[in-house]
């Protein structure tokens, strides 16, 4: 199976999580929400697939081009 | 002795309540639709207000005589009426507000690609388009450069060079500024679809920028201002001090400058100047045709300056290897980061690979330096 990474486009805080580890997402799905900017921006799923790993969790601040899913499909 | 008394009842006109209604619903759309709120709703209470009869805010004494309204010519002497001419018509407030948003600015995205900066300036073109428009529909020269300006999307900017120019329009022209900037969600989305393909509105741009370096960081506010103001003179009021917000930021040595000059002191200016446009907005002087016509070119700036900033971009990657995406160019429309938020969307909806967020913050601070340039060129030709 392919593997797609996705990384935290921007420098951030997480404030919201909407997958968990498992899950099967469709190509547009929202994974997650990045505060950044004063702005709330939504991380969405670039391939539609089963997230395999999520390093990601509420309240937690990452670095842009950090490894912030593992989406199989 | 109550014989004397007088309430304002009797000094109710059609136009009057007109304005309260108009004043009512610009405190609605800041407090209930969250547009603008921090302007919109000084300007809102300021129109309420000045339109209740008899208040005296904006009295001025004209030859002796004491008159209700603010007038340009006469020694102003309600309160408000004196905050507009020595903060407004002495040009204190927006060109210090100018300080502010340059300490609330992060050039980062422009410097990591300076080809936005072209991007930030080709917006610009809807400011002359818009100006051109006016003046066929028989504005004079200073009243259409006022138009014109909206176009910019940048409200102190607008307020400064209306002020110059054509003092007479500052209410309209403020108010459709600050109104326009919020339905820039709006405005902007049917403009950049007419003119790009779903193809084009989906190409990819990698979402990191290059880092940028505290010392390229701290010479930009002070090359960029030297280079503008001697490119445009008449752009140092308002170049020069964003550029000094923008230092005072970036310096190290200044924080607390910084901080009390994006914080207090701007929000104290918002006040000012929130309640000042929304003063001078009495029935007899905003509830006219020319009014009208200002809201309607204010829409035609808005939609010219997304085009014209789109249609560049895409010339752009005529002449280049990397192409970007063409959606970028309509953040060159300042109202930051509106604009670049729309575009940030946009570019999700085409491809959810994408995010262009930082891409789109480049040419929308451009377009700020832009703006406040456009302004100093009207202001070299005509001020």
């Amino acid at each position: 199976m392919a593997q797609e990474i996705v990384e935290v486009p921007i420098t951030g805080k997480i404030i919201s999580v909407n997958v968990k580890v498992g899950d099967v997402v469709e190509e547009g799905d929202i994974l997650c929400t990045l505060e950044s900017m004063k702005m709330e921006n939504p991380i969405l799923a670039p391939v539609g697939g089963t997230i395999t790993e999520l390093k990601i969790s509420p309240e937690q601040v990452v670095e842009a081009g950090a490894l912030l899913a593992i989406i199989e499909y | 002795m109550l014989g004397f008394f007088q309430t304002g009842f009797e000094g109710l006109t059609w136009g009057s309540i007109v304005m309260l209604i108009i004043g009512g619903a610009l405190l609605y759309l800041g407090i209930s639709k969250k547009m603008e709120p921090l302007l919109l709703v000084p300007i809102g209470f300021g129109v309420v207000l000045v339109n209740l009869p008899f208040g005296g805010l904006m009295e001025s004494i004209v030859a002796g005589k004491v008159v209700e309204s603010y007038a340009v010519g006469g020694e102003p002497a309600g309160i408000i009426a004196r905050i507009f001419r020595y903060g407004l018509v002495w040009e204190i407030i927006p060109v210090f507000i100018f300080l502010g948003l340059g300490a609330m600015t992060d050039f980062g995205p422009l410097i990591a690609n300076p080809k936005t900066l072209i991007l930030g300036a080709g917006a610009q073109f809807g400011v002359y388009f818009a100006f051109f428009i006016a003046l066929l529909l028989g504005f004079s020269i200073n009243e259409a450069c006022s138009v014109g300006i909206i176009g910019g999307a940048d409200g102190p900017t607008t307020v400064y060079l209306t002020n110059r120019l054509a003092p007479h329009f500052i209410g309209a022209t403020a108010v459709a500024a600050y109104t326009y900037m919020a339905l820039v969600p709006i405005i902007q989305p049917p403009v950049i679809k007419l003119l790009t393909t779903k193809k084009e509105r989906a190409i990819y741009m990698k979402p990191q920028l290059r880092p940028v370096s505290k010392t390229e960081k701290i010479l930009f506010p002070v090359i960029g201002a030297i280079i503008i103001i001697l490119l445009v003179p008449k752009s140092a009021p308002l170049i020069g001090m964003f550029m000094l917000g923008n230092l005072l930021n970036v310096s190290g040595v200044t924080d607390r400058l910084a901080d009390t000059a994006a914080n207090a002191f701007m929000n104290i200016l918002t006040i000012l100047l929130g309640l000042c446009v929304g003063c001078i907005m009495s029935a007899e002087s905003f509830l006219r045709v020319d009014s009208l016509l200002i809201f309607a070119l204010g829409v035609i700036a808005f939609a010219s300056s997304t085009a014209f900033g789109v249609v560049l971009a895409k010339l752009m990657n005529l002449f280049s290897k990397e192409k970007i995406n063409p959606m970028i160019g309509a953040a060159g429309v300042s109202a930051v980061p509106m604009t670049a938020r729309v575009v940030q969307k946009m570019g999700q909806e085409a491809n959810p690979r994408n995010f262009l967020l930082m891409h789109a913050m480049g040419p929308n601070i451009a377009g700020v330096i832009g703006t406040a340039t456009a302004a100093g060129i009207f202001l070299g030709m005509l001020g």
